[in-house]
């Protein structure tokens, strides 16, 4: 049960990065700590105690394996967030080049 | 089998656009400009499948689900596709003129055509984690296009709503973990099953809550809106057009129909919630748009509202209710898209959004003012265009399920509407021409020829519920009152 609730810290964790920074690369490390947690609680969700890699041969018995399609899904869900990531370190670095500073309270020129 | 090529056309459009679009000429605008034409072919051919066989189910890789993947086509789905392709279709033509203003024309096209893969994918997607897959495409690319112009104010607003689409992402990713771990299924026939065979926990509802605020940040819900006035007018205007007009109701609203009607299961509790927030939408989006200056940013507030009144009809749950909202749902992508090029056409010959700088473009620019005319009184709901007879059967049917108090809200923000759109048409179109713009032209052919063609669509819209083409609209019904049925009509299908 504790790794649940560490992995619902960290998501919290997370979140609170991104909602009270100030500064963007901050705010963006805030968002992989939100996907890393996520993740660990989809991997999370698959694990069998003293579970065994998901493997079939020949000479093997079927017996108590984790389950193989969290961690299937876990690869596609680092590969989209590693896409979000690249794109939105990019924008940052753009932001910076328009506006000289990466703190989130001086890039403010869209108002109403 | 048509199914899986509403992902593989824009897909494979897209890898193509972005080897070969800098080496030959013209070659993306041609290419986009088929792909999303037949797009629109097929989709309309599968309105009369879909009359025939009711659902059709496609197995991706020949593998049965709940073990593998499939795509799923029912009437909502149809109809879904039709408003989408419609309107890319439209939008890509219009591209043609309008982006010569930006750099790198085949690189939007690659975006616009990901961006649709994406929402096309959503919608035939018969399982959940691959819907989350097209969801983040559609997203990626969205995020990707808001940036396009690359100064200042873009990337604010991208970064904006980057940060928040990928919060949301993460919570839509946590619900579909936690339904997994539930049910062990991701098959959304199946995970409706085994739902229904367990007794109610508050799992459910926790899980529940958890797609709410994921699609409803997609939607631009109002306790959840902030990043969408920013998004939306930065955008160029055809992106613009894509994002209101279509993409909020995709990632959103559909995503939330189909997996609350659907999937889980819908009741009371849940109903009232997407009822509040639809008339709060509706109003705060109306009321914010009133103080507007800036041509698109008012559009992008009047977005806000007109998704309140879509899901304030789906939210009363009588089918009277959910016709009115999917048939706003239609409605609002026509006259907003339209709305959006018109913004558009009005940027590429004089180059400012203010409305205040404008005036008296109606002598120069007679396309463009009639056509916003048209979009305008559309919006507004006056009598004979297409947003009059979608608003009035919501009003009517919140009436008719005795929620008098939301159908005078309904009321209230349609009035505010038509105030905030004569004050458009009085500052851009009407009055005396600004002595600064003597020189300015109408747009080229392309620009107008969808302008006009949208503005057909918004009159003739209202035809839809005379019983001749009732049924395009009352299959999509169907489905929602259907319910939970849905995993017995795919199971079915399958056999």
């Amino acid at each position: 049960m504790s790794e649940y609730i560490l992995c619902f810290t960290l998501f919290c964790i997370g979140l609170y990065c991104v909602l009270r920074k100030r500064n963007i690369i901050k705010i963006v490390i805030g968002l992989g700590i939100i996907e890393y947690a996520v993740n660990l609680f989809f991997v999370l969700i698959g694990y069998r105690r003293d579970g065994r890699a998901p493997i079939l041969a020949k000479d093997q018995v079927i017996s108590n394996m984790v389950d193989p399609i969290p961690q299937a899904l876990v690869l596609t869900s680092i590969v989209i967030s590693l896409a979000v990531t690249a794109l939105i370190v990019a924008i940052a670095i753009r932001i910076y080049e328009k506006y000289g500073t990466f703190d989130i309270t001086k890039i403010r020129r869209l108002r109403g | 089998m048509i199914l899986p090529f509403f992902v593989i056309i824009p897909l494979g459009a897209a890898f193509l656009i972005s080897f070969f679009g800098k080496r030959i000429k013209n070659f993306a605008d041609l290419l986009a400009n088929l792909g999303t034409l037949s797009l629109l072919v097929f989709s309309l051919y599968s309105i009369s499948l879909v009359a025939t066989h009711k659902i059709l189910v496609y197995k991706v890789g020949g593998w049965v689900p709940p073990m593998g993947i499939c795509m799923v086509l029912d009437g909502l789905a149809s109809f879904m596709l039709v408003m989408v392709n419609l309107v890319s279709f439209l939008v890509a033509l219009y591209s043609i003129s309008y982006m010569q203003r930006y750099t790198d024309k085949p690189k939007f096209y690659t975006l616009f055509m990901l961006m649709l893969a994406g929402m096309n994918g959503i919608i035939v997607s018969g399982d959940l984690f691959n819907l989350f897959v097209f969801l983040e495409i559609a997203s990626i690319a969205s995020y990707a296009l808001v940036a396009f112009g690359t100064e200042a104010e873009e990337l604010e607003a991208s970064f904006k709503y980057a940060v928040m689409g990928s919060v949301a992402s993460s919570f839509i990713l946590l619900g579909i973990a936690l339904l997994y771990g539930y049910t062990s299924t991701l098959n959304m026939a199946d995970i409706s099953l085994v739902l229904f065979s367990k007794p109610s926990s508050m799992i459910v509802k926790f899980i529940g809550v958890l797609f709410l605020a994921g699609f409803g940040l997609k939607a631009a819900l109002v306790p959840f809106h902030a990043w969408l006035p920013d998004a939306h007018p930065s955008a160029p205007a055809s992106i613009s057009a894509m994002l209101s007009g279509v993409l909020i109701k995709v990632l959103g609203v559909y995503a939330i129909i189909r997996i609350f009607f659907n999937l889980i299961g819908i009741n009371k509790v849940t109903l009232s919630i997407l009822m509040f927030l639809g008339a709060v939408s509706m109003l705060v989006g109306v009321i914010l748009a009133l103080s507007q200056w800036d041509f698109k940013r008012l559009l992008a507030y009047h977005s806000i509202s007109q998704i309140g009144y879509v899901i304030l009809g789906i939210g009363l749950g009588t089918p009277l209710g959910i016709l009115g909202g999917l048939f706003h749902l239609f409605n609002h992508s026509i006259f907003k898209s339209l709305l959006f090029l018109n913004s558009g056409a009005v940027v590429y010959s004089l180059g400012t959004r203010d409305l205040r700088k404008m005036g008296g473009l109606q002598e120069k620019m007679p396309v463009t003012s009639n056509t916003n005319l048209v979009a305008s009184m559309s919006i507004a709901g006056i009598p004979p265009f297409n947003g009059f007879f979608s608003k009035f059967i919501i009003i009517v049917a919140c009436i008719q399920a005795e929620h008098f108090g939301y159908a005078f809200c309904a009321v209230i923000g349609s009035i505010l509407t038509l105030a905030s759109f004569m004050k458009v048409q009085k500052y851009a179109f009407f009055g005396k021409l600004n002595q600064k713009w003597q020189n300015i032209k109408e747009v080229p052919w392309t620009m107008w020829l969808s302008m006009i063609v949208l503005a057909i669509i918004c009159v003739v819209g209202g035809l839809l519920i005379i019983p001749l083409f009732r049924p395009f609209l009352q299959s999509a019904v169907n489905v929602l009152l259907l319910g939970t049925g849905y995993k017995e009509a795919v199971f079915a299908a399958l056999r």
